[in-house]
């Protein structure tokens, strides 16, 4: 995967993650780009399309658009389950998960993905042992807040 | 706001969050967004230190402000102070801030560095693992330089545990993706290939994902995980959906780790152990049939992670392309899947047909879904969708289902997506060419292009209907008849004209008997769009007109009344009016028999690739370029023109800048195989990256094999053998200066050269490669133009006067060439090569590897120097930039090589950007000197290079830049 982008249904960007370097003017050309290609199609499509040389794959969930970039030997069909287990991590962790929720605790957002995704490929798919990672870091949190 | 649900409530940060939120304006924003940067700011500056939570707290402020689409540029100290925190989160905030606002700031880069190795080296398996992922988001080769050699052994140790080894793995992949050269293969190499026996699941899943990358570049040292990866997917594929436990998802056991197995596996050719292999067919079967069997759920995730694995699985189906069983059971269950109510499954679906398609295998099946596919193109709803369904009508094409699917794809074609058109009138106009059965379809399904999606009809494709129909005479009488009737529409778009142009002034005799098409009636309807179209349509036509003196005699005083008139003579646009001079000049000097040799009908195009197949390769990139090759699918299928090469007439090809008065010298442009200036100029134009095939051997491997094929049949049919078309100048020649310039079965030509101010020195060696003696070897040199090449030598040492000489069975003989170069030019001179051989006469014409880069002298020059005469050299035309797609892998010292080789100094530490080549040089000619800079970005991400250069002389840089682009 290149990269994923959680952005709302009035454009606004809520997460970024980018497996490839690029410059910051880049990032921003293709962000604005996708999220307009994205945002004009209509409900009934299908989830994929060719983008430069490269598949997009993206799924709603209620405001949010999640919207991955692929390699052209990647598989469509798996990377829609990604961005599905990663909103499934997201809803367990925050507790039926909602757009502010990732506004809020960014950071969180990205620790997750980190623990689920890494150099863009799947690190983990279990959502117990992803979760068990960033749950031992809010209990170390905890216990450095006790003392 | 809502309740920060776990973990650390940074309350400022929250609050500050909900300032934005509820900012109205973006101005309003900006505002709290600089307010709240001048309070960072003087809390990090202030004198009282700052305790870890607030750095942390500002720190991640600060990451929002980024996020959000705002610069930053401090902070990053700050950062890289939490990253030697004990506390977690902090450390967890100033790894997140350095992965995602990395600084190229060599004094912090250092003080990340220890950072990281101090929590590689802390044995607590979270610090490690946050170390890990901070290196593979960053990914830089500074990383790579610094933690490369350190990772294997993380990944491969035994007391690792698990998380940290799925972190190193990724981390390990990111690092060799980004600097393989980094990597040290060795011992760990065999020690993470059994990682795919793991216990853990997610360790595989992780290390497979490394594995494939690692065994694409290593195939032989990795060979073992293909029985590994084989037992291990056996396992996954027979487990119940219960046995994985968490890593089963919506009943379907390790989706993503099967997929995974799978991908890999198509790194390699079916496995040879046949027990290995059995047991993978087995699995592939088990896949097949799990599609048959009633979901275990109704969840789209249930389907979609199924599907995946069965997509995955036809895909190294059809890799192998070796199993016609299992090939043929693909093709029916995405059969099925076409007419699903899904449409992603429906778009795969078409996707993944087109690859089975091009399998002897599975053709025939594909075909049998032809109906449902034309349904799709006319009623899928989404334009994606659409556009998989042509391309799978273009790949299941083939002679016996042509017509349908070519009318099918021109009625789609009127309301196509504009997007997509030309890519559309691109397959009609492969389709038809390479199915015709008789050739008047063919020339009317290219027509009906042009009055379809003229706009979309590319040069390529027009040109191609020219060649084919010059080649086929069988044709030539219908084609006349039929563009001369399409001519009569009120309107017709401007290709229309340019092919019937063409077409009437070769062949417009074959219906000048009908009175209704006589001379005068086609000359009229012609003329009568003249005035509508551009210079290079109205310059064509002006060609069509000579022709047409020389066809129908009748017509000339009208014609030259026509070239006589002030609009022409007085044009303002040089060829144009260099055309009606020269044209007016012809017809009245020449004699009726000079213009007939002059304006002999052209000779059949020699055959190549076709040059529509490259535009289109080009246009799908590399990747569509197996499933469009075509040999394989129907062996039988004979192409018509086998493929001409993409060279129309000199006429539709005007140069401004090529000396076209050719009646001193050499007769004019509309014979090109006649002279040897203008048939210079005409392979000259066609020799450029645009028309060089894009894919297989490399262009000289490429160039060599061609003029093999092509010199071998001059050769042998004798064709034309006092004016063969000189063979290009392969590419490589730009930046070299030795090597072999020619060579076939019997000939071999090699070149030395110097050069020196504008001055050069050239040796020619030619060897015989037979065993008979070549007799009347008679090399000479042509120069067209200005470029006077003096030649002090001649064959043999010591000179003889006499050129006529013999060259002995396995002798070779030396020429001198000394060359001066009087102004800039654009062809090179020409070498004639003339002999007998066995009693036949040969005769060759190459160019020479003459250059205008040859005289450059390189400059050096300060940066500051650089800039101010880049800024000089501002006019538009003094500048000429090429944007093209590298075709040689990138490498900056390769390149560094060739730049050098075409002769400018290489500035270094002039252009900011240290990927990008800055170069300055003088040309030198005896009339004048032409100061020349040019910059050459290129961006490895996407594969490209932009090219700019800036002369003072407007040919010297359009010239230079065309040179120089086709040497990457």
């Amino acid at each position: 995967m290149q990269f994923m982008l959680l952005f709302s249904r009035q454009g606004k960007l809520r997460l970024q993650k980018w497996y490839v370097p690029l410059s910051d003017k880049e990032k921003k050309k293709i962000t604005r780009e996708l999220v307009q290609t994205v945002l004009a199609r209509k409900p009934k499509m299908c989830s994929f399309l060719e983008w430069r040389d490269l598949k997009i794959v993206y799924k709603r969930y209620a405001s949010l658009y999640f919207c991955c970039a692929i390699e052209d030997q990647d598989n469509e069909l798996i990377t829609l389950e990604i961005i599905h287990r990663y909103v499934e991590l997201l809803d367990k962790y925050f507790g039926s998960v909602c757009e502010l929720d990732i506004i809020f605790n960014f950071e969180k957002a990205y620790f997750i993905l980190d623990e689920f995704l890494l150099g863009g490929e799947v690190q983990e798919t279990s959502k117990k042992n992803v979760l068990k990672a960033i749950e031992q870091a809010d209990l170390l949190q905890e216990f450095q807040k006790v003392h | 706001m809502p309740a920060v649900s776990k973990g650390d409530g940074m309350r400022g940060l929250a609050v500050f969050i909900s300032d934005i939120r509820n900012c109205k304006s973006k101005e309003a924003e900006i505002k709290r967004i600089n307010k709240e940067l001048a309070n960072i700011r003087s809390k990090f500056k202030g004198d009282k230190a700052l305790d870890g939570y607030s750095k942390k707290k500002y720190v991640c402020k600060l990451l929002f402000i980024f996020l959000l689409g705002h610069d930053i540029d401090f902070g990053h100290m700050e950062a890289v102070n939490l990253l030697s925190s004990n506390k977690y989160t902090e450390k967890q905030i100033g790894y997140l801030f350095i992965s995602v606002l990395v600084n190229s700031n060599s004094e912090l880069i250092r003080l990340i560095n220890n950072a990281i190795k101090n929590d590689l080296a802390s044995r607590n398996p979270t610090f490690m693992c946050l170390a890990l992922h901070c290196i593979a988001n960053v990914g830089s080769r500074e990383m790579g330089e610094a933690f490369a050699a350190d990772i294997p052994r993380i990944l491969v140790a035994g007391d690792s545990m698990d998380s940290v080894k799925q972190s190193a793995a990724l981390c390990l992949l990111r690092l060799y993706k980004a600097s393989p050269d980094l990597v040290p293969m060795g011992e760990w190499t065999a020690r993470v290939v059994h990682l795919l026996n793991d216990q853990h699941m997610g360790v595989v899943t992780a290390a497979v994902s490394l594995i494939t990358c690692l065994c694409k570049k290593n195939p032989d040292d990795f060979k073992t995980c293909i029985s590994l990866a084989v037992s291990r997917l056996s396992r996954i594929v027979s487990s119940a959906s219960t046995d994985l436990q968490d890593y089963t998802y919506y009943f379907v056991p390790a989706p993503w780790l099967s997929v995974k197995l799978l991908r890999l596996l198509q790194c390699y050719p079916p496995p040879e152990d046949a027990a290995v292999k059995g047991r993978l067919v087995e699995c592939l079967e088990t896949v097949l049939n799990k599609a048959q069997e009633p979901p275990k759920s109704k969840k789209v995730q249930h389907s979609n992670a199924k599907n995946a694995i069965l997509f995955e699985t036809i895909s190294l189906i059809i890799h192998y392309d070796s199993e016609p069983n299992l090939l043929v059971r693909a093709c029916n269950q995405l059969g099925q899947f076409l007419q699903h109510r899904e449409t992603n499954l429906r778009y795969l679906a078409l996707e993944s047909m087109c690859t089975l398609a091009s399998s002897e295998f599975s053709h025939e099946a594909v075909k049998t879904h032809i109906d449902t596919v034309i349904n799709a193109l006319k009623t899928e709803r989404d334009v994606s969708v659409r556009q998989r369904a042509a391309d799978l009508l273009y790949a299941m094409c083939d002679r016996s289902n042509a017509k349908q699917i070519v009318s099918e794809m021109l009625r789609y074609l009127e309301t196509a997506d504009y997007a997509i058109r030309e890519e559309i009138v691109l397959k009609v106009a492969i389709l038809a060419e390479k199915y015709a059965v008789d050739y008047s379809w063919y020339v009317d399904t290219i027509l009906n292009l042009i009055r379809i999606a003229g706009d979309y009809v590319s040069e390529e494709v027009w040109y191609r209907v020219l060649q084919i129909v010059t080649n086929r005479d069988d044709v030539q009488g219908y084609a006349a008849k039929t563009v001369f009737e399409a001519l009569q529409a009120p309107a017709c778009h401007e290709n229309m004209v340019k092919v019937g142009g063409y077409i009437l002034g070769e062949f417009g005799n074959l219906i000048a008997g009908d009175p209704r098409s006589s001379p005068p009636v086609q000359f009229s309807l012609l003329h009568s769009k003249f005035h509508l179209c551009s210079v290079a349509t109205r310059a064509l036509l002006l060609s069509t007109y000579i022709k047409f003196i020389n066809l129908f005699p009748e017509t000339k005083a009208t014609i030259q009344g026509v070239l006589r008139a002030g609009s022409q003579l007085r044009n303002a646009d040089v060829e144009l009016q260099q055309r009606a001079v020269e044209y007016l000049t012809l017809s009245s000097v020449a004699s009726t028999d000079v213009l007939a040799t002059v304006l002999e009908e052209m000779p059949p195009f020699p055959e190549r690739e076709s040059s529509i197949l490259a535009k289109l390769k080009r246009k799908k990139g590399p990747g569509a370029a197996s499933a469009l090759d075509d040999g394989r699918r129907d062996p039988s299928s004979n192409d018509i023109n086998g493929g001409v090469e993409p060279t129309p007439s000199t006429v539709s090809t005007p140069s401004p800048s090529a000396d076209l008065l050719g009646l001193r010298a050499a007769p004019p442009p509309a014979a090109p195989p006649a002279s040897a200036g203008a048939g210079n100029l005409l392979v000259d134009v066609f020799d450029g990256p645009a028309a060089q095939p894009s894919l297989g051997p490399t262009p000289e491997e490429a160039f060599l094999s061609e003029s093999w094929e092509r010199w071998g049949r001059g050769m042998r049919t004798g064709a034309h053998p006092g004016h063969p078309v000189p063979l290009p100048l392969p590419p490589r020649f730009v930046c070299k200066n030795n090597g072999v310039l020619f060579e076939n079965q019997l000939l071999q030509i090699g070149v030395k050269s110097e050069f020196r101010q504008n001055l050069g020195r050239m040796y020619l060696f030619y060897g015989n490669k037979t065993s008979v003696q070549f007799q009347n070897f008679s090399p000479t040199v042509v120069h067209p133009g200005d470029l006077q090449t003096h030649i002090l030598s001649g064959l043999g040492q010591p000179p003889t006067k006499r050129v006529a000489a013999q060259v002995d069975g396995g002798a070779q003989v030396q020429q001198v060439l000394n060359i001066e170069c009087l102004r800039d030019f654009l062809t090179p001179p020409l070498l004639s090569v003339r002999f007998r051989y066995g009693g036949a006469p040969q005769a060759l014409t190459l160019k020479l590897p003459v250059t205008i880069n040859k005289f450059f002298q390189p400059t050096e020059m300060a940066a500051q120097d650089f800039f101010q005469r880049w800024k000089q050299l501002s006019l538009p035309q003094q500048e000429a930039q090429k944007i093209f797609k590298a075709n040689h892998p990138m490498d900056a010292e390769v390149t560094k090589a060739k730049l050098l080789g075409f002769g400018s100094a290489l500035l270094d530490n002039v252009d900011p950007n240290p990927e990008n080549f800055v170069g300055a040089g003088i040309i030198q000619t005896k009339a004048l000197q032409v100061g020349c800079l040019l910059r050459l970005e290129p961006n490895a991400q996407a594969q490209m290079y932009r090219l700019t250069l800036r002369t003072s002389k407007e040919s010297v840089s359009r010239h230079l830049c065309e040179l120089l682009a086709q040497q990457f």
